[in-house]
C-alpha cells in the first residue's frame, strides 16, 4: 500500500515536470545564432552535401573522436570482465537453426556488410556516416552468429582493424594540424564539387577508418558475449 | 495531418509496448517488447526528420542491444541453475 503510494507521487512528481516543460514551450521560428552559421557557412567551408555529418566531423570531431574512444573503452570492459576459457573444445548445445534461417542467412550476409560500407562511404552525401555504418556491419556479424550458433569469431582481425583505423584517425587530425588549419580540419584535400563522392576534403576518409572502428568494437562485444555463453 | 496522426499512433504503441515489457511474465518477451519499443522509436525519429538518429536505433537499439540481453540473459539462467 504505502509502496503504491510512493509510485504514485514520484509519477505525479514527473508528470508536474514534464507539464511546466510542456507548458512553456514555443518552437523555435528560426535557427540560434550557431546553428545558422553552419547552415549557412557549411556548404562553402566544409563541402558536405549532409549538413549532420559537417558538424560531426569537422566542427565537432573532437566529440567524435571522444565517442570513438568510449566505445573503446566499453568494449575492453566487456572483453575484460567476461570470462572465457580458451581451447575447450565442448560445444555448446543450442538448438538446431532452420534450413529457412541457413539460406536467408547465406544470402543477406554479404548484403548486410555492403549496406553497412555503402553507408559509410556515402557519410558526406546521404544521411548516415561511420557509426550507423559499423552499427549495421555489427548487426551482420549477429546475423552470421544467428545461423552459426558456435562459429568462432577471428580476434586476430577485430583486433588489426580496430588499432589501424584508429591509428589512422588520430593520424589524420594531426596531419590537419600540420599542414591544415588545426586538428582533424578537413581542408587537408581538395574540396571536390559539392555532392559527388570524391568531396568534402578528408571527411570520406575519416568516415571510413571511423565505421570500421565501430564496427570492429561492437562485433568484439558480441563475440565475447557469445564465447563466453559456456561459463557459468 | 497524416503524419501527426501515425504519429500519435506510433507513440501510443510504445507507450503500450513499454508497459507490456515491464510486465510480462517472461523475461524473453520482455526483451523482445524493449526491442519492439526501440524499433519503434526508430520510426518516429524518421517521422521528425531526424534519419541518422533513425538508423542508429535502428541497428543498435533494437538489434544489437536485443541479442546483448539475450545473451545476458543466458548466462544469468546458467548461473542460477
Amino acid at each position: 500500500m504505502v509502496k503504491n503510494l510512493y509510485i504514485i507521487l514520484v509519477l505525479v512528481g514527473l508528470g508536474f515536470m514534464f507539464y511546466t516543460f510542456a507548458d512553456g514551450f514555443e518552437s523555435a521560428d528560426k535557427l540560434n545564432p550557431v546553428a545558422e552559421r553552419y547552415a549557412k557557412q557549411g556548404p562553402d567551408e566544409v563541402g558536405a552535401a549532409n549538413l549532420v555529418t559537417a558538424v560531426v566531423v569537422t566542427y565537432r570531431g573532437l566529440d567524435t573522436l571522444g565517442e570513438v574512444t568510449i566505445l573503446f573503452l566499453s568494449a575492453a570492459i566487456v572483453a575484460f570482465f567476461l570470462k572465457v576459457t580458451y581451447g575447450e573444445e565442448e560445444k555448446r548445445q543450442t538448438r538446431s537453426v532452420s534450413e529457412i534461417m541457413q539460406t536467408a542467412a547465406r544470402l543477406l550476409t554479404p548484403a548486410v556488410f555492403l549496406l553497412g560500407i555503402y553507408v559509410f562511404i556515402n557519410g558526406h552525401l546521404t544521411p548516415g556516416g561511420g557509426f550507423q555504418g559499423g552499427a549495421i556491419i555489427a548487426s551482420g556479424l549477429v546475423l552470421m552468429l544467428l545461423a552459426k550458433p558456435n562459429m568462432k569469431v577471428s580476434h586476430t582481425l577485430i583486433h588489426v582493424v580496430e588499432s589501424i583505423s584508429g591509428l589512422a584517425f588520430v593520424f589524420i587530425g594531426v596531419l590537419g594540424i600540420l599542414y591544415a588549419g588545426g586538428f582533424l580540419d578537413n581542408s587537408l584535400m581538395g574540396m571536390g564539387t559539392l555532392g559527388s563522392l570524391l568531396s568534402a576534403g578528408v571527411i570520406p576518409l575519416i568516415y571510413i577508418f571511423v565505421g570500421l572502428k565501430v564496427g570492429a568494437e561492437l562485433s568484439n562485444i558480441v563475440a565475447h558475449l557469445q564465447e563466453s555463453q559456456n561459463e557459468a | 495531418m497524416i503524419i501527426k496522426i501515425v504519429a500519435i499512433i506510433i507513440g501510443l504503441l510504445i507507450i503500450g509496448l513499454a508497459i507490456y515489457a515491464l510486465h510480462a511474465k517472461k523475461l524473453t518477451v520482455a526483451i523482445l517488447g524493449a526491442g519492439a519499443v526501440s524499433l519503434l522509436a526508430s520510426i518516429m525519429f524518421l517521422l521528425l526528420a531526424a534519419p541518422d538518429v533513425a538508423m542508429t536505433e535502428a541497428a543498435i537499439g533494437s538489434g544489437l542491444s536485443t541479442i546483448i540481453f539475450f545473451y545476458v540473459l543466458n548466462k544469468i539462467r546458467k548461473q542460477n541453475g
